[in-house]
């Protein structure tokens, strides 16, 4: 036995680089594309160009001639066994929803929903002879604005005979966790303050930069799959549960994935075809989308109507809080499907103690490409709702927005505090996060300046943004998930292995797909094992190698996933210990284990965990009856969600004469408990920011009125550049979570969740005084500029959308100045 | 198809392309040089960035016949000798990726921009990357380590093994 060994130093809290990066920076990259296979065909896919039409007639005749053609194929060539996509969350027992073939052969219900396949040798040569394949369709009228759409004026579906999926409510009264907000907004109407406003969450689309990819090999006894998808063990559940595969028969693999944000949490029909494809032909096959294709057919994000409804006396304390949401599902109910909404149900409270809620949220079909999660996936529009209420009540009032919410706020001391909406809020403190973070924004400093401004009339106005949120991650409790009707569990699985040579071999049950879990939990079992952060290998996104696991979303990876690995790791020294008195002739009670080894209390003998490894390896001297094996398994099921919070305050200047919108200084402080690496939680705030910031500025799906998508390139959905942004300014308060060993608490979505409100605040606080108390989203210089001079929230984008197609279509779609755009979406 | 010569991270190959092939697509399924990656279709992006005798291009926006008798050099091709070129030291030091897949663009640009400007300002960076779109890091750590590589020897270094420097094959 050696008698020392160098003990690491500790890694949880170190700002490691990461081990991700090498592969990454050098070009040494496995991204689904990059895959080449003996034999491999490459698929082009036909797309419907139409939202609604019936298919009449498919000839592929000419395409099939084509040169280095092996195959076109519709769906009627596979019928069942080509699977359907399917809804994983059927969020009512009574919830329509249509049967989604990954390739219909009557119906098309969105432009940009595949019709037939063409397998090629090369991928030129099949998008070639796609041009070639000839589809007569019938076009029908299209369900397109969302308000029309759930008045059923046209059907999307009209076998279904409505577009109304599923009225999904939750009631404080009902639940008994609350009063009766009718009640409370009653009484408000004659001796207090209602508020009342109507926003539009805008359609967004996630945008990840690595396009869609799915190589599919069908020779071997298994069948492979790479995907670039964020989900690869519900990938493989859901292709073995609708397409007849044994599950012990697919193997699924996410190699290197280029971005998700809730993007590649999907099951694809373009998956699902290539499938098909190869088990046809038994042939390797890859699919590589075009980014036209990926904005178009990927999923999209948010698209809803929130008509809200909030009571307050006169002192300011809200009374009640009233939630009634349409929410656009698009064509198909997708794998989390209207269940992204229900994800904010309980989270328009927020950080405040109302006495009285209600949820209400109609889900409706419509003909365009179908939604689903996307980065904060309900909780963004939840916070966007009640942050933006907040600011509004303050300005009814005539106080500080900081001071309204400090006001209906739970404090430190309440901790932890049962929610009007039910939940379990386990630790928080939003005074101290408030407090850092208006010293570090210079607030008063700020609010003096603006107040200069508006004094001295300047043509640039400055406004300040306030936020302070919370969500709910993490997800998530099993129980809970089955109480809410969600067709899986919300634990997480680990799987730590010892190798001979002392090496940890650490398999995960998340997928990354940038975060950088590779050194986020390299350093938790560091630390936790005692060995060097260089000798812990992360193995993940491969159902043979990390056979057990429920993926990456809803900031669940280190929550849960690290969870998972702390207590895998733990099994492992509790496995060694018999061993190691063994070894050290001791008994077991009087080891210690730290820092990598077991020591004999009140000796210098010792035995590194290491060593035990290789002890273990060649079996030769172990005690009776102790399996020769270190190896552990543990799976997670969390008792409750994760509740980051984070105080976001944010300045814009506004130009009154143009509406130019610019940002000037954006400051965030976010207490997500205890950090691992303070390094990717930087990156992972300020990317988030900018998603969030993009929402209330920039981005914008935007469909014409014969429901094709006019945003479908990079040309035209407006993703902000290194030029349109700023640095941020962020810093940390700390509540460890106590629902996980590590106290940490997710931070993926933060950013992108705080963010949104903060900037609308921001803008319409600057052009206030003008009479504005609201901007639609995004706040484009021309939406800002009609606000001001109508006192309108600025009209819709889709007029505006209009002369980049039809010249001098533009002055006929849009707006007049003055109308509300909360008269619906296309006029 | 047409012939082309041209030397690609220091080495010389030919090959008969399609005469549509944009160079990407030639860097990619004929050379196999898969660190160069696709993120759009409209020139965009800038995932595809490398440099053309010594100058930033969008791969994408180029056919590959044009590349003719001109010398390419990609993201695998940077570093020299097993030593990362400054500026792929500095994204790994400032956390300046995530998914890692607009880095190949990203950096290639970086490095571009360094040599016609050895010490940017914070808003001269972000004008010259404005081509290259990122949607993980929101360009903060970007900036950050071009910052970082402009003061850790990465000013007017353009990297990568030129033909000079390769022995002939």
């Amino acid at each position: 036995m050696t008698a020392t060994q160098e003990r690491p130093a500790a890694e949880i809290g170190r700002d490691r680089r990461r081990k991700e990066d090498q592969r990454l920076i050098t070009g040494r990259t496995r991204w689904t594309d990059n895959i080449v296979l003996p034999g491999m065909l490459h698929l082009a896919m036909v797309r419907s160009p139409f939202a609604h039409a019936r298919i009449t007639a498919i000839d592929t005749s000419a395409a099939k001639q084509a040169t280095n053609v092996v195959g076109v194929f519709t769906g009627a060539d596979f019928g069942e066994s080509l699977g359907v996509n399917i809804n994983a969350w059927p969020i009512t027992p009574d919830q329509v929803a249509p049967v989604h073939s990954p390739m219909p052969t009557d119906r098309v219900a969105f432009a940009g929903e595949v019709v037939a396949v063409v397998v090629a040798r090369s991928a030129a040569e099949a998008r070639d002879a796609a041009e070639l394949v000839d589809v007569d369709y019938d076009e029908l009228p299209a369900a397109l604005d969302l308000k029309a759409a759930a008045a059923d004026e046209v059907l999307a579906h009209p076998d279904l005979g409505t577009n109304k999926s599923a009225l999904w409510r939750f009631d404080s009264a009902e639940a008994g966790t609350g009063g009766n907000v009718d009640e409370a907004i009653a009484k408000a109407r004659t001796d207090g303050i209602v508020i009342e406003r109507e926003y539009r969450q805008q359609r967004l689309i996630p945008a990840f930069m690595e396009p869609r990819s799915v190589v599919v090999d069908p020779t071997g006894e298994q069948l492979t799959m790479w995907s670039a998808t964020q989900i690869p063990h519900i990938l493989r559940f859901a292709l073995a549960a609708t397409t007849g595969v044994p599950e012990s028969k697919i193997r699924v693999i996410a190699p290197d994935v280029g971005g998700g944000f809730g993007g590649k949490l999907q099951t694809t029909p373009e998956e699902w075809i290539a499938w098909a494809v190869a088990r046809r032909l038994g042939k390797p096959v890859k699919y590589t989308e075009t980014r036209s294709e990926s904005l178009l057919s990927g999923h999209h994000g948010r698209d809803q109507w929130q008509k809200l409804t909030l009571s307050a006396e006169k002192d300011g304390t809200v009374t009640g809080f009233k939630v009634e949401l349409l929410a656009d599902l698009g064509a198909y109910v997708s794998l989390v499907g209207g269940g992204v909404p229900v994800l904010g149900a309980f989270m328009f409270n927020a950080i405040y103690k109302f006495p009285a809620y209600q949820f209400n949220c109609q889900t409706v079909l419509t003909n365009k490409t179908w939604t689903d999660a996307y980065r904060g996936a309900g909780r963004p529009e939840a916070t966007f709702a009640i942050e933006r209420m907040m600011t509004e009540l303050a300005a009814e009032l005539g106080v500080d927005p900081l001071e309204i919410r400090e006001k209906n706020w739970i404090t430190h001391e309440e901790f932890p505090f049962t929610t009007v909406a039910g939940l379990e809020y386990d630790s928080g403190n939003y005074e101290a996060a408030t407090a850092r973070a208006k010293e570090l924004f210079g607030y008063d400093e700020l609010r003096a300046e603006q107040r200069r401004r508006r004094e001295a009339g300047d043509t640039v106005q400055l406004g300040i943004g306030v936020s302070t949120f919370t969500e709910m991650c993490g997800l998530a409790p099993s129980r809970v998930l089955g109480q809410l009707d969600y067709g899986a569990g919300g634990w997480e699985h680990a799987s730590v292995r010892m190798t001979a040579t002392g090496k940890v071999e650490v398999a995960v049950g998340v997928s990354p797909h940038g975060q950088g879990h590779e050194t986020a939990f390299s350093q938790i079992v560091a630390d936790r094992l005692g060995v060097p952060f260089e000798d812990v290998e992360i193995l993940h996104g491969d159902t043979q190698i990390s056979h057990k696991g429920l993926d990456t979303y809803g900031s669940r990876s280190l929550v849960v996933g690290g969870e998972a690995v702390v207590r895998a790791a733990d099994k492992v020294i509790e496995k060694a210990r018999p061993i190691a008195a063994h070894l050290l002739e001791a008994s077991v009670d009087d080891l210690e284990f730290a820092g990598g080894r077991f020591t004999v209390r009140g000796t210098d003998q010792g035995v590194g965990i290491g060593e035990l490894a290789t002890a273990v390896f060649t079996a030769h001297n172990l005690p009776d009856g102790v399996e020769p094996s270190l190896d552990s398994d543990a799976t997670f099921d969390p008792v409750n969600f994760n509740y980051p919070h984070g105080t976001h305050l944010c300045a814009m200047e506004v130009d009154t004469e143009t509406g130019q919108v610019r940002m000037r200084k954006y400051t965030c402080v976010d207490d997500i408990g205890n950090i691992i690496n303070p390094l990717i939680v930087s990156g992972q705030v300020h990317g988030g920011l900018v998603q969030g910031i993009a929402q209330a500025l920039w981005e914008e799906a935007v469909y014409d009125d014969a429901g094709t998508l006019v945003s479908g390139s990079f040309v035209d959905y407006l993703l902000p550049t290194a030029a349109d942004t700023i640095s941020f300014e962020i810093d940390h308060t700390t509540s460890p979570a106590t629902t996980n060993t590590l106290g940490t608490k997710g931070v993926g979505e933060a950013g992108t969740i705080a963010s949104t409100p903060a900037v609308v605040n921001a803008v319409v606080d600057a052009v206030r005084h003008l009479g504005v108390d609201d901007i639609t989203m995004p706040c484009t210089p021309e939406r800002v500029w009609r606000a001001i001079n109508a006192a309108g929230s600025g009209g819709t984008t889709e007029g505006a959308a209009m002369p980049h197609f039809e010249a001098g279509g533009a002055a006929g779609n849009q707006e007049t100045p003055g109308a509300s755009s909360t008269q619906g979406g296309l006029q | 198809m047409t012939r082309i010569n041209l030397t690609v991270d220091g080495a010389r190959v030919s090959d008969d392309v399609e005469p549509r092939t944009l160079l990407v697509h030639y860097l990619r399924e004929q050379l196999g040089k898969t660190g160069t990656v696709i993120g759009c279709d409209t020139s965009n992006c800038g995932a595809c960035t490398v440099h053309l005798d010594g100058t930033s291009v969008k791969s994408c926006n180029m056919l590959a016949v044009q590349a003719d008798g001109h010398e390419v050099t990609t993201i695998e091709g940077l570093a020299t000798d097993g030593e990362l070129h400054p500026v792929q030291e500095a994204f790994r030091e400032c956390h300046g990726l995530q998914c890692g897949y607009c880095t190949p663009g990203m950096i290639m640009q970086s490095v571009d921009l360094l040599k016609e400007n050895p010490h940017p300002s914070e808003e001269e960076i972000r004008l010259g990357l404005e081509g290259n779109l990122c949607r993980c890091t929101g360009y903060h750590n970007i900036v950050k380590a071009v910052q970082h590589a402009a003061e850790h020897g990465g000013a007017g270094q353009s990297g990568g093994k030129h033909a000079a420097e390769v022995p002939a094959s």
